[in-house]
């Protein structure tokens, strides 16, 4: 038996199990409280402060996030004090941000911009000075704008807690605090930061800070159809977002993997480009006269057919072997062995991610 | 288990041998060697040698009267001690001469005497009766400027590590009950009650716990933490090892900024002494109870003083800080239940266990008790180091020990906490200090700094000092506090340049209040106090800025101008020689005139003019 605790929030009775956070009790009801910094995957800064909630008898106004709700405790989410602090918080923020959501790539599916409408923030609260940072884009897959970043932390700790790199972490103080690897350089040089390009930063980033270098200008976010599909490079299988525009390819984003969760490597989250590439082969070829020439799928299996069985008429299957490959499916790979042991009579199969 | 008693006898011994001798000690605490203390040790040591002088020559850290310093104290068996202030190298000669060869003080160079048993020379104010110290207690500042900070038989022979002997005998809990009943709270600002504190890391289960000391001491303007640990080391150790002993910790780490490199040279020269004897680490003496002391030197970050990033600090961690709860007594350090308190409450303890918690709590007012140190500084003619009791007015604090305010001019506020603190103006001054009193105020205690402002200071560039500086130090991890005191700062900049607008002041108000309310830790939560003091006393000093585009107090720049008064001027050329812009002409014994357009509004002329006929306007 879980023990519970039973709280008010904003006039709703809600029963959760003790250990559960005011944020998670509300959203369980169905309340918006809106976070940045917050990943139900990652640990808890309680930082960017724009869950506040009011709890009557708390000195000030908690962070949800990181409140533990209490038997009894009484939370208003949408109180005058909670929506003064967190407009103020976002006008802040919308301070020091550039005022391009015209040309950002992640109109549409940015937070600050969610927010800001949903408040009817406005940009121009605070004039006074904002960063001026180069755009990081000096490696082939990720672009960093600092001047976006709201320091929320999640890339900070989505490369320590998931990826296990600890590759950036916050630097200096203030207003000048910024996300960045060691000595304030960038992801691509490799005599300090050991960043291997997997872009899991990027797919927590809930800002335009982070972004798929490909990606940008192949399409709006709402353009985009999403395919979630397994991944073919390894045995893994981490589940992906194929994200498919005009019937091609633009990019691949995170989604929620059963094995990955939103995990990827530059493989799977950067390797797509042979998809629509000129050199990739779209049909067998068949070497005639010294040349390979395209054939159709039925002529080259009927061919294929032909010669196995022509070997296995006069040496006997067992002299055939099959190697199968990592990249493809299970099924196709029981398909495979199905094909060597019963069809063509051979013990002899093996596999890529073997050798 | 073992006691002291032998130990202690012998180093009461050395000290007696040491007070019946003829003996020049020199102060050499910071404030001392930054005066030019150890100049003067070495001149006197020369001169000694030089005449052969019969006389011990021994130094001792600031015993207050930062505002004296070089000090010099000589004392002949059997008389009054005198301590002399702005000793300098060139005065060494006639004092030796005259004290210690002819045993006649320099009565004028003398700033107090400390007359013991003796009979006191007259003319020379009495140490417990000079206004300086007439309304201090010396407790926690006992040993400041009497003692050898570097040598331990001295502390012991002072009562020092009575009181870790006698906890050795106590059950833990009646260590902790003593000091709930003390009525101590955290001096670092806080205040919040000490023995409930231990009471909660002594209630929570663990086999592994700590006691930190607090020693970032960041707050411009304080450095009584740096006093304390400069003159006297042992007594922070053994507050720490009490405190180890009372919740069941058996390591200690002081985290002390690596600016002060005096108190962590002595603190570790105290760790090894006290190691040496046995009184600190395995099984202390004879007991159970082992306890080691380790230092780390923290790397400059304000924010470091926050309980929770300096833990962050120690582990190796950027100094940021964390949510609480957890509260350090329940996870702190390496998520141990750790016990946290600042060097001046440490301090306080094995005077409270050594003289018992009823005499601590007879000082002091209902809620606040014992003794707080003070440091005074700013526009007033004494500053340094004060110890009083709490509850004392702040105007006594002011006017009294301090001695008012330097070149007859007008007190106009009372900086009371830092950055975290607040202004507070002339009709507060008759506010007792305790720890309710100035929060109401819209002050904190804090830890202890006092500056003190006069007429020539402008409230609008004091809050700009302190935005700045907090905005400076803020660790960036919470938006309010990262970009919230940025958009503060800029806009009293806006006010001090001369383009504010009345509207600035509501913005202003409005950010403070959520800054106050959404902050992640303390330095957020209470850095808008300076701006929100200064609105709610100096109101009018803004909307001058304002509406008149005046800084009355003849500050900020922007809103000067600087004017020839043709009547006064005899037209020497002085003002147009300094001027470094060229903004100066006239003919020779003709009034000059000053071209507002290239002024840049250095002041310069100002200076230079002997005859006032240069005036901010």
């Amino acid at each position: 038996m879980v023990a519970t605790v039973t709280l008010t929030i904003d006039g709703i009775q809600v029963t959760v199990p003790k250990g559960t956070t005011v944020l998670e009790a509300a959203e369980s009801v169905g309340i918006f409280i809106p976070t940045f910094c917050h990943d139900p995957e990652l640990s808890k800064p309680g930082a960017c402060r724009i869950c506040v909630v009011e709890i009557p008898g708390a000195r000030n106004l908690p962070a949800s996030c990181v409140t533990e709700a209490t038997e009894g405790m009484v939370v208003y989410t949408a109180s005058d004090a909670v929506i003064e602090a967190r407009k103020t918080n976002l006008e802040l923020l919308l301070a020091n941000h550039p005022d391009d959501c015209l040309t950002c790539h992640k109109n549409g599916e940015c937070r600050l911009q969610e927010y800001a409408y949903y408040y009817g923030v406005r940009a121009d609260a605070f004039p006074g000075e904002k960063h001026q940072y180069p755009i990081e884009d000096d490696n082939p897959f990720i672009v960093r704008d600092m001047n976006k970043c709201i320091l929320c932390g999640k890339c900070v700790r989505m490369c320590q807690e998931i990826q296990g790199n600890n590759v950036i972490d916050f630097a200096y103080r203030g207003f000048n605090a910024i996300v960045t690897p060691a000595m304030n350089t960038t992801y691509s040089d490799t005599d300090i930061s050991n960043c291997v390009f997997c872009g899991n930063c990027v797919s927590v980033c809930p800002v335009g800070a982070l972004s798929e270098k490909a990606m940008l200008g192949m399409g709006r976010r709402w353009e985009m159809k999403k395919v979630t599909t397994t991944c073919p490079y390894c045995g893994v299988g981490c589940s992906f977002d194929l994200n498919v525009k005009d019937g091609k390819v633009v990019g691949v984003t995170s989604t929620d993997g059963d094995v990955n969760g939103r995990a990827l490597c530059v493989k799977g989250r950067f390797g797509y480009g042979f998809i629509h590439h000129p050199d990739r082969l779209k049909t067998p070829l068949i070497k005639k006269d010294g040349k390979l020439v395209e054939a159709t799928w039925d002529e080259a299996i009927a061919l294929v057919a032909e010669k196995m069985g022509a070997v296995k008429e006069q040496y006997g299957g067992e002299t055939i072997g099959l190697i199968s490959s990592a990249r493809c499916t299970n099924e196709e790979n029981y398909l495979m062995n199905k094909l060597g042991r019963v069809v063509l009579g051979t013990n002899s199969i093996d596999h890529c991610a073997r050798l | 288990m073992n006691n002291l008693n032998e130990l202690r006898a012998k180093c009461k011994e050395i000290y007696k041998q040491k007070l019946s001798r003829p003996r020049v000690v020199v102060g050499l605490g910071t404030c001392g060697i930054a005066s030019g203390g150890d100049k003067v040790m070495a001149a006197i040591k020369k001169e000694v040698e030089a005449r052969g002088l019969d006389v011990d020559v021994d130094f001792t850290s600031c015993i207050g009267m930062c505002y004296r310093e070089p000090m010099v104290e000589v004392a002949l068996p059997g008389a009054a001690s005198v301590v002399y202030g702005d000793i300098f190298p060139d005065k060494v000669a006639q004092l030796l001469e005259s004290h210690i060869v002819n045993k006649k003080p320099v009565y004028e160079w003398a700033a107090i005497q400390i007359p013991g048993e003796a009979t006191p020379y007259e003319g020379i104010d009495i140490m417990e009766q000079s206004s300086y110290y007439g309304k201090q207690v010396r407790s926690v500042t006992s040993r400041l400027g009497r003692t050898n900070p570097e040598k331990i038989e001295e502390y012991i022979a002072t009562g020092g590590y009575e009181g870790i002997e006698k906890c050795l005998q106590m059950e833990r809990q009646a260590i902790i009950d003593e000091i709930k009943k003390s009525g101590l709270r955290g001096r670092g600002g806080g205040g919040f009650p000490t023995g409930n504190k231990w009471q909660f890391v002594y209630n929570t289960p663990g086999e592994k716990k700590y006691a930190v000391c607090n020693a970032d001491e960041g707050d411009p303007g304080a450095f009584m933490d740096r006093s304390v640990l400069e003159g006297d080391p042992h007594s922070v150790l053994e507050g720490m090892m009490i405190a180890g002993l009372a919740i069941g910790a058996d390591e200690g780490y002081i985290y002390c900024r690596a600016e002060y490199p005096l108190a962590i040279r002595r603190l570790n020269l105290a760790i090894a002494e006290a190691e040496k004897h046995g009184i600190l680490g395995d099984k202390i003496l004879g007991s159970n109870f082992s306890f080691r002391i380790k230092i780390k030197a923290g790397a400059g970050a304000f924010v470091c003083g926050e309980e929770t990033a300096l833990l962050n600090s120690i582990e190796g961690q950027r100094g940021m800080p964390r949510v609480r709860p957890p509260f350090p007594a329940i996870s702190g350090l390496w998520a141990k239940p750790t016990c946290l308190n600042n060097v001046e409450t440490y301090a306080n303890v094995p005077f409270i266990i050594r003289k018992g918690a009823d005499w601590y709590a007879s000082m002091g007012t209902e809620k606040s008790k014992g003794s707080k140190v003070f440091c005074l500084t700013g526009k007033i003619n004494n500053t340094g180091l004060a110890e009083v009791p709490m509850g004392i007015t702040l105007r006594e604090v002011i006017f009294n020990i301090a001695g008012g305010i330097q070149d007859g001019k007008k007190f106009k506020a009372v900086q009371s906490g830092g950055p975290s603190g607040g202004c507070l103006p002339e009709e507060k001054l008759d506010l007792s200090v305790d720890y309710d009193s100035l929060t109401a105020a819209g002050a904190i205690m804090g830890s202890g700094g006092l500056v003190v402002m006069d007429e020539t200071t402008c409230m609008v560039d004091v809050a700009k000092f302190f935005l700045n500086f907090t905005q400076l130090e803020s660790c960036g991890k919470c938006t309010p506090c990262r970009e919230g005191t940025k958009r503060m700062l800029e806009l009293l900049q806006k006010i001090c340049d001369g383009k504010g607008e009345l509207k600035d002041l509501d913005t202003l108000e409005r950010l403070a209040k959520v800054i106050k309310s959404s902050a992640l830790c303390g330095l957020g939560q209470t850095c808008p106090n300076p701006v929100l003091t200064t609105l709610r006393y100096f109101r009018k000093e803004y909307e001058a800025h304002i509406v008149d585009k005046r800084c009355p107090a003849g500050v900020c720049a922007a809103l000067l101008c600087y004017v020839v008064v043709a009547e006064k001027c005899t037209g020497c050329g002085a003002c147009l020689r300094a001027c470094p812009a060229g903004a100066i002409t006239g003919e020779k014994k003709e009034p000059h005139s000053i071209d507002t357009s290239k002024c840049i509004k250095c002041g310069a002329c100002m200076t230079k003019c002997k005859f006032d006929a240069i005036i901010k306007a």
